[in-house]
């Protein structure tokens, strides 16, 4: 009587330590296989295994298997008829009476019986979950050499019906995660054709601009480089690029000859050309883009700092952070392509016009970071040379640009300085 | 005495042809696979007889049994003789509640183990 209570004991500790390894455990292999560790030490089983069942393509795939060297099957065919009957029964199969009931061989095929039989195995448990057939555990071996009692087939009950809910809630999890993952690629793939129908957009928008050929493009990528100088997040600075490529969508409604012309426009011209922002603004804003802020760096790349920009002549922070990047990039490639009217500067001048229009036109931070950027490069510290490729070959002199470079970092991080000094 | 840390090596020595593996204070999944992988590991060196000391063991859950019979079974599997030394408490009470006494050797502690098996050793030549 005390030795009954004692496996009694040891059984109810041994429940416990199955529900802690099935609600812990990530891994369902693992969770299987020290569940089924659980069975064997509760009842001082020599040997087990746990068989998974998939209805497609009807089959047991035996995850965990302990005491049977490497004798354990990986797979057997299982089909939807035999899976019905074991969950119609839900009880315990008892294969050292085959020769007695002859039911037993139907129940689980002729070779799964002989393969478990052989396997010494003498106790097959159906793992059931909402009447359906989730796999099955297979016993066998006391450490004692007795066969099972009530009190031991009741505990296998109760385990295998813990371990069949820990398999299908396994399953449910993994569904979840097949899901999220297609819904991840589903993103992705959108998020491409996005990029792509952006990047199209872009080289329409320069198509109209027979000199501008492949500025959007380049804004876009001019941008993308200083938002990641800046250390924004991926999404920001796939945001900003956007907005780059987008900047002059608004140019599509103003005339060709007006943004062709081939000398310097007049006031009124100048006016029409100068509606392409807040038109820019109107096309994009219906428009649900990933970043919100897209339509205002189109409206706002022609802001300045000072507050002589246009359309809205905001000053400072009131111009959104993306706009001032764009508006960087824009007149960078402005100032470094050739237009109808003008050859491009060479690099000190340009290098001269971002030191005496920053605070001015441009935010003092981000012509910083994109010089920060173009250093690089020159030093080398990039793999990838995206500014001087994209100003083409021969136009940056690393010996001549890197003191400029850094003589003009230094001096705009000094006058920010003084500034936040002030302030 | 608390539980060894995760991760921690399993203690073992090992003279001639037998091997001792020492059980911590806790015989549950982490430490029983760490003990069982010494076990299979000094029966593929080619020990003939292991010793499980489980002297400062204080208790053991129902993975540790299944693994311990794990290793009665590789034990087994090749020939090779195995002792339990120094079980008592909770864990002598469970190897004898489930059997697993009838397939091991029992010894009171490391010595008499080696002692045991030293004379089966000697004993075996003898035959020879």
């Amino acid at each position: 009587m005390a030795e009954q209570t004692d496996k009694l004991i040891h059984a109810f500790s041994a429940l416990a330590d199955l529900g802690a390894e099935i609600a812990e455990s990530r891994d369902f292999e693992e969770m299987v296989r020290s569940t089924l560790h659980v069975v064997l030490g509760a009842l001082g089983l020599r040997r087990g295994l746990v068989a998974e069942y998939e209805r497609e393509p009807a089959l047991l795939r035996f995850v965990a298997a302990w005491g049977m060297g490497d004798d354990a099957p990986n797979m057997a065919t299982f089909d939807a008829g035999r899976a019905e009957l074991l969950c119609v029964g839900s009880g315990l199969l008892n294969l050292s009476e085959t020769q007695t009931r002859p039911a037993l061989p139907q129940q689980l095929g002729t070779e799964l019986t002989a393969t478990l039989v052989s396997l010494r195995v003498s106790l097959v448990a159906p793992l059931v979950v909402h009447g359906e057939l989730v796999g099955l555990i297979a016993l066998g071996g006391k450490a004692t050499d007795e066969a099972f009692t009530a009190e031991d087939r009741d505990v296998i009950r109760t385990m295998a019906h813990h371990i069949g809910v820990g398999i299908h809630n396994h399953r449910l999890l993994r569904e979840v995660e097949r899901r999220a993952d297609e819904n991840r690629q589903l993103y992705n793939n959108l998020r491409g054709i996005y990029r792509d129908t952006v990047r199209a957009f872009a080289a329409a928008i320069d198509c109209k601009d027979k000199y501008t050929q492949g500025h959007s493009e380049r804004v876009g990528k001019y941008a993308e480089i200083i938002a990641r100088e800046l250390g924004w997040s991926e999404e920001q600075i796939e945001g900003v690029a956007v907005g780059g490529y987008l900047h002059d969508v608004g140019k599509l409604v103003v005339e060709r000859d007006i943004i062709n012309a081939p000398y310097r426009i007049d006031a009124k011209q100048s006016s029409e050309l100068n509606r392409h922002p807040a038109a820019g603004y109107e096309i994009l804003a219906p428009i649900r883009h990933p970043d919100a802020d897209i339509p205002l760096m189109a409206k706002y790349h022609h802001e300045r700092i000072d507050g002589r920009g246009y359309p809205e002549g905001l000053m400072g922070d009131e111009i959104p952070p993306a706009a001032k990047v764009v508006a960087l990039a824009d007149s960078f490639d402005a100032m470094t392509t050739d237009r109808t009217y003008r050859r491009r500067k060479e690099f000190p001048d340009v290098i001269e016009d971002l030191r005496s229009n920053t605070g001015r036109q441009f935010a003092s931070d981000v012509v910083i970071a994109f010089c920060r950027a173009l250093l690089k490069e020159v030093d080398g510290t990039p793999r990838e040379r995206r500014i001087t490729r994209l100003l083409g070959k021969g136009y940056i002199e690393p010996e001549l640009v890197r003191p400029l470079l850094v003589e003009l970092i230094e001096e705009l991080e000094a006058r920010a300085h003084a500034t936040a000094g002030n302030g | 005495m608390g539980e060894a840390p995760a991760g921690s090596p399993v203690r073992s020595e090992r003279t001639g042809d037998v091997a001792v593996v020492y059980a911590g204070d806790y015989l549950n999944k982490l430490s029983g696979e760490r003990i069982e992988r010494v076990c299979r590991e000094r029966l593929r060196e080619g020990c003939r007889a292991l010793v499980v000391d489980f002297n400062e063991t204080s208790m053991v859950n129902s993975i540790g049994v299944s693994i311990l019979l794990g290793v009665i079974d590789a034990a087994e599997r090749t020939s090779a003789r195995l002792v339990f030394a120094g079980a008592s408490g909770q864990a002598a009470q469970l190897f004898q509640l489930l059997g697993l006494t009838r397939h091991v050797t029992l010894a009171p502690d490391k010595q008499t183990a080696l002692k045991l098996l030293s004379e089966f050793t000697d004993a075996g030549a003898a035959n020879h």
